[in-house]
């Protein structure tokens, strides 16, 4: 204390207290301060923008260039939204391994926290549909199934398949399987068009009906009975004729050898 | 050589195999001695099996007679139901089961001729270069009539006349079913539910997921959407999933709507039909009329899945691939001053596959 009152007139002394001075206002400030909750999120979502920028330069940019501007090898990003990077990351599609005719599902190789920092960082560079919570995809009316069963029989069956089992299209291009797939994806799919599929945006689809979609796909692919007692994959001629070759021309020819084998001799009397 | 094969014979060749084990094990034993069937030795077992036959003869021409009444008389929207199977429609569960009953009874009938009443004899026949001389081919005619008067065929005349009347209605089955290509379509195949609308009478684009008409704007780029015609005169609720008629209007009015940047349009006549980059072709596949929707948003291909004919839709729907014989016909569509799509004159070419009076 004596070395500290011996001192007081050092020429620096002024700016030392100063300096306490402020930094002891400022942490009164920052401690009792209103904060304010939209000024907290933004900045956190400006931070999330931030770090996905950071992952974006070193996991798209080779493709998608340095501002999502799109180049030769890959489209324009700007104004497909959250909802396109967090369905296209989140199934492992993005980052693609290969060009080809599709890029298909695989292991994903971000966490979801990343997921969303890329989408965040994506969704800012042009307005875009945005990645959807539970209960925009999760429908709570009692006749959802089946009004999603006609919804899905006009849109989507004539490349998913009646059952959501997927199929061919040209090139090499393939629409795929619905089973298995996070109801969230299917409600994205349909919102941003991923790669050929064609968009249903709420213009056109809204969002209830995509509701009823995801619960008729979620009930085909879960508990939808099988009326023929198997369903062979639900795809139709290609199993059922194996099928059918195999175990009814089967049964033909074990009649067959039985027929031929079994004939009744009367005792020589 | 018929005559090795009387039982006797057989029996004198049994006896000799066995002889023959001792000094050889393993000799050829020969063959087993011919047992006599039942209808070999009691002409009334005979005389039965004979009648069983034309009886399953005489069945199978009964159920065909029953399949071609069934097709006249039972209504195709005839639901029944029955105990195992549930509710099924009629029709086709009296097709079904007359076709299958005539075609067994022939199929047992013969089997059980050929078990019964054939002549169930063994013969050798031992293995020889490919060709034939002189006596072998006397020998095969001999054999044919051999086996000709073994089968019966020409003895048992009953067997012979049901089995020749089943097998000669059996097909009518199949010419009957011919029915189902007629009538001729003639005209109605030239026009579709939008034959309606003119410029004074537009018919409004109806989308087919929310049952509402739709503004250009709705439609985006790269997104899909299916469409039917809205109110018109003769219809002037619109065509709803309950009119009567509702699946025979559809197969020819269904329209899926896309949206192309108009620069990436390479047909300048399908450009003016479109609005504004928004462009309605017919859904309904020009090779055999398969609904088809599998368009692919950036190749712009809409791909049939029967059998793989592929359009391009930014070109006027131009054939790429497959079967398919003409472009998908395009709806010339504009907006009415409310922004609504709308269209004001049918489809210039008739939609889906070729017929006979196709006039374009
Ligand atoms: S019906 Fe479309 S290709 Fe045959």
């Amino acid at each position: 204390m004596k070395k500290l009152s011996a001192r007081r007139r050092h020429p620096l002394a002024a700016l030392v207290v100063l300096l306490f001075a402020l930094v002891a206002s400022g942490g009164l400030y920052a401690a009792f301060a209103p904060t304010e909750q939209a000024q907290a999120d933004s900045s956190a979502q400006s931070l999330a923008i931030d770090e996905g920028k950071r992952l974006f330069a070193v996991g798209c940019s080779s493709c998608h260039g340095l501002n999502g501007q799109g180049s030769s090898m890959g489209p324009s990003l700007v104004g497909v939204g959250s909802a396109a990077v967090d369905f296209q990351v989140g199934t492992g599609r993005m980052p693609a391994q290969q060009p080809g005719a599709q890029v298909p599902r695989k292991k994903t190789i971000y966490n979801q926290s990343e997921i969303d920092q890329l989408a965040a960082f994506v969704a800012s560079l042009g307005p875009g549909p945005a990645t959807p919570t539970k209960d925009q995809y999760t429908s709570t009316e009692t006749d959802a199934i089946s009004k999603g069963g006609d919804l899905f029989r006009t849109n989507c069956s004539q490349c998913h398949n009646f059952a959501g089992a997927g199929g061919a299209l040209t090139q090499g291009k393939f629409a795929p399987s619905l089973e298995n797939v996070d109801p969230k994806y299917i409600y994205e799919a349909m919102q941003t068009g991923p790669q050929n599929m064609p968009s249903f945006p709420d213009s056109t689809m809204p969002e209830q009906q995509k509701q009823q979609i995801v619960a008729f796909v979620r009930y085909q692919a879960n508990e939808a009975p099988n009326p023929g007692g198997l369903s062979l994959g639900s795809l139709g001629p290609v199993t059922e004729g194996l099928f059918g070759w195999i175990f009814g021309l089967g049964v033909l020819i074990a009649v067959a050898i039985w027929v031929a084998a079994h004939t009744t001799k009367a005792k020589k009397s | 050589m018929s005559d090795d094969n009387l039982p006797t014979a057989h029996d004198a060749v049994h006896g000799h195999g066995e002889a023959a084990v001792a000094e050889n094990p393993f000799a050829d034993p020969g063959l087993p001695a011919h047992e006599p069937r039942r209808t070999d030795i009691d002409e009334r077992a005979a005389k039965r099996a004979e009648r069983q036959v034309s009886l399953m003869f005489v069945v199978s021409m009964l159920a065909t007679v029953g399949f071609i009444a069934s097709y006249v008389a039972i209504d195709k929207s005839k639901i029944v139901y029955i105990f195992p199977l549930g509710h099924i429609s009629a029709l086709n569960f009296a097709l079904g089961m007359t076709l299958g009953v005539a075609l067994f009874c022939i199929g047992a009938g013969a089997v059980h001729w050929a078990r019964t009443l054939m002549s169930d004899v063994e013969l050798p026949a031992e293995r020889h270069a490919i060709e034939a001389d002189d006596e072998t081919r006397a020998d095969v005619i001999q054999q044919f009539k051999t086996g000709a008067g073994e089968s019966g065929f020409g003895r048992r005349k009953m067997i012979r006349n049901t089995l020749i009347g089943s097998m000669a209605l059996v097909p009518l089955s199949g010419v009957m079913l011919l029915r189902d290509l007629g009538p001729l379509p003639e005209k109605s195949l030239d026009s579709t539910g939008w034959k309606e609308a003119t410029p004074d009478a537009p018919i409004r684009l109806i989308n087919m997921n929310t049952n509402e008409p739709m503004k250009a704007e709705d439609i985006g780029i790269g997104s899909l959407t299916f469409a039917k015609p809205g109110p018109s005169a003769s219809r002037p609720g619109g065509l709803q999933e309950t009119d009567e008629d509702f699946q025979q209007a559809i197969a020819k009015d269904a329209l899926m709507l896309i949206r192309i940047q108009p620069d990436d349009i390479k047909d300048d006549k399908s450009k003016g039909l479109g609005f504004e980059g928004v462009l309605a072709y017919s859904k309904i596949c020009t090779h055999v009329g398969c609904p088809i929707s599998l368009y692919e948003q950036q190749t712009h291909h809409a791909l049939c899945p029967c059998h793989q004919s592929t359009f391009d839709l930014s070109d006027g729907a131009r054939v790429i691939f497959g079967p398919a014989g003409h472009p998908l016909p395009q709806l010339k569509i504009t907006t009415d001053p409310s922004g609504y799509l709308i269209a004001t004159q049918d489809f210039a070419k008739p939609v889906g596959p070729s017929f006979w009076e196709r006039s374009a």
